[in-house]
């Protein structure tokens, strides 16, 4: 009250009374002191935690040493081949069966409703038994003419693997496949059947790369989520990164240092791919707006 | 004239559109000759849109039949009974036919170039090579020869839809749908639009313009539908159609957009 009186006070065009040049004071650095006692709580809980596994029970040298042996290794490879040749499957069966639910056909749409159904509804460790122990059932797998094999044979660990985990996964990408193709403008689809485009170009050309803008960060998550899962695969036998880790450590009895190794390696593989998953993000938003290529 | 083709480019009779209960198209007959620019004209919901996406079969006409270039659309016939077409056979029939849209639709993620080269090649075949050398002269002809590299994003509404226009031109269509090809865009850029439009007209493009722009449908058109509930009511020469309509809804649409 009493500064809108002062201000009053100076005419139009006058510089204001001194109290208001206050241009020449300094501001103050806000402090966090909130924050600095969080920080310094954090890290005297981490370094607890650290000291009390670097004095427990465990061999560091271990961990350094397994970190690069060949049976590790092994285990990092096929872990990362399966979790590829898993999603790979996974995504086409997506894609396919996303398809299949926004066809005009309504055979078609049932086939891919019971499918997501199905196959979500199982655990993935019970499809992967299922699969592995397919034998049991069908102890041949044949088609008249063409081939005609043991069951045994065929159903490796790492073919009911990929099949456990691709098609489940398939189940699950077909709904995020779904929601992208649905995010695409109506527009979109009538403009391109408007340029004479048949149904299955207009969804590679026109559809499809614009839904991946929607679909690509929910599949990066999943592939992520892939790699962990492949994991549940060496229980049907298959010699993936936990299965070489147990392998050793039923040898050694250096269950906790193998453990970590297995785990500092899923941390690298899953690092690496949410740092690639940035860079397909970008190549898919190319054209929005601020976003060049 | 040397050659006068008695049959018209589009043949519309009798075609009816529901859409539940709702008849959005009632009866509908009309005929549009080669090179002829007719403007459908109307109130809102009276069926305009409606009428041209049934040409190019964005929408399944329930009853009635129409022909574009003497070939029977949407059906094949056998005798007295007709066929639905199948997914690549409606593709076909509609690459004669470009449709501009109200909002664009441009695609995206493609450059202006690349909206106007993907039909040519991915659905007519031609060699890309000679289809951006095409491209390069329509974005041209639009005023938009700095644009190419441009994506959609970039570009102003006006700017899309003369790309819009070049990419249904690049199809080398006989016949052109527009859609009320300015009503998205904000008034300074309706002007660049209607020109393209006007030369397009001038060219000798077969045109069905639906759109609130009288003025250009009194100079451009050679004829004026006006449309109401369904129905067209009444067509004419537009000197005729719009300053002495002869039926009483079309006086009252004029009168009530002249203000
Ligand atoms: N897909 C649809 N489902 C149900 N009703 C529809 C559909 N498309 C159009 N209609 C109805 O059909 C009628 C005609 O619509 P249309 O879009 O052809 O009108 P219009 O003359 O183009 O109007 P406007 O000038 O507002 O664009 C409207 O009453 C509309 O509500
Ligand atoms: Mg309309």
């Amino acid at each position: 009250m009493t500064q809108t009186a002062t201000m009053a006070a100076t005419g139009p065009g006058e510089l204001p009374a001194d109290e208001f040049r206050i241009a020449h004071y300094t501001i103050m650095p806000q402090r966090h002191y909130g924050r600095f006692l969080a920080a310094a709580a954090i890290l005297a809980i981490l370094a607890a935690i650290a000291r009390a596994f670097a004095m427990g029970d465990i061999e560091w040298r271990y961990v350094g040493m397994f970190l690069t042996a060949p049976a590790i290794l092994h285990g990092l490879a096929n872990t990362i081949v399966l979790a590829v040749f898993a999603m790979v499957l996974g995504i086409v069966l997506g894609v396919v069966f996303a398809v299949m639910r926004l066809s005009k056909n309504p055979v078609l749409r049932i086939v891919a409703i019971g499918y997501v159904w199905l196959f979500r509804a199982a655990p993935a460790l019970l499809q992967l038994l299922i699969w592995f122990n397919l034998a049991l059932i069908f102890p041949r797998i044949a088609f008249p003419g063409l081939f005609d094999v043991r069951t045994v044979d065929v159903m490796t660990p790492f073919v009911a693997g990929l099949l456990g985990l691709g098609i489940q996964q398939g189940a699950y990408t077909s709904e995020v496949v779904r929601a992208g193709l649905q995010s695409v403008d109506q527009g979109q689809y009538e403009a391109a059947q408007a340029i004479g485009m048949t149904r299955m170009r207009m969804l590679r050309r026109i559809v499809m790369p614009q839904a991946m803008r929607v679909i690509v960060p929910p599949v990066g998550n999943e592939f992520i989520g892939m790699i962990k899962l492949t994991s549940l695969a060496s229980v049907i036998q298959y010699s993936e990164m936990l299965h070489a880790a147990q392998t050793v450590y039923y040898a050694n009895s250096r269950v906790l240092e193998l453990l970590f190794v297995a785990s500092i390696w899923y941390l690298g593989i899953v690092s690496l791919l949410s740092f690639g998953q940035s860079f397909v993000e970008r190549y898919f938003g190319r054209g929005d707006r601020g976003g060049r290529r | 004239m040397t050659i006068i083709n008695a049959a018209p480019l589009v043949r519309a009779i009798d075609i009816r559109k529901t859409f539940g209960d709702f008849e959005a198209l009632k009866n509908v007959t009309l005929d549009i000759r080669r090179g002829e620019v007719v403007c459908v004209i109307g109130p809102s919901g009276s069926g305009k849109s409606t009428f041209l996406r049934c040409i190019n079969q964005l929408e399944q006409i329930d009853g009635g039949a129409i022909w574009v270039n003497s070939e029977l659309v949407g059906y094949r016939r056998d005798g007295q009974k007709l066929y639905h077409l199948k997914d690549h056979e409606i593709a076909r029939q509609r690459r004669s036919i470009g449709m501009v849209f109200q909002r664009f639709n441009l695609f995206p993620h493609f450059t202006a170039l690349e909206n106007i080269v993907e039909g040519p090649v991915q659905v007519l075949g031609e060699e890309p090579g000679q289809a951006r050398e095409r491209a390069r002269a329509l974005l041209a002809q639009v005023g938009l020869a700095d644009k190419e590299t441009a994506y959609p994003s970039q570009l102003s509404g006006g700017q899309q839809q003369r790309v819009a226009i070049a990419r249904g031109l690049a199809m080398r269509p006989d016949l052109m749908l527009f859609d009320e090809p300015t009503s998205a865009l904000d008034p300074e850029l309706v002007g660049d639009v209607l020109q393209v439009m006007r030369d397009l007209a001038r060219s000798g493009m077969t045109m069905i313009v639906v759109t609130h722009e009288l003025a250009f449908a009194r100079e451009v058109a050679d004829r004026v539908v006006f449309m109401d509930r369904g129905e067209i009511v009444e067509v004419d020469r537009p000197e005729q159609l719009l300053s002495t309509p002869k039926h009483s809804r079309t006086q009252e649409f004029i009168s009530a957009v002249r203000v």
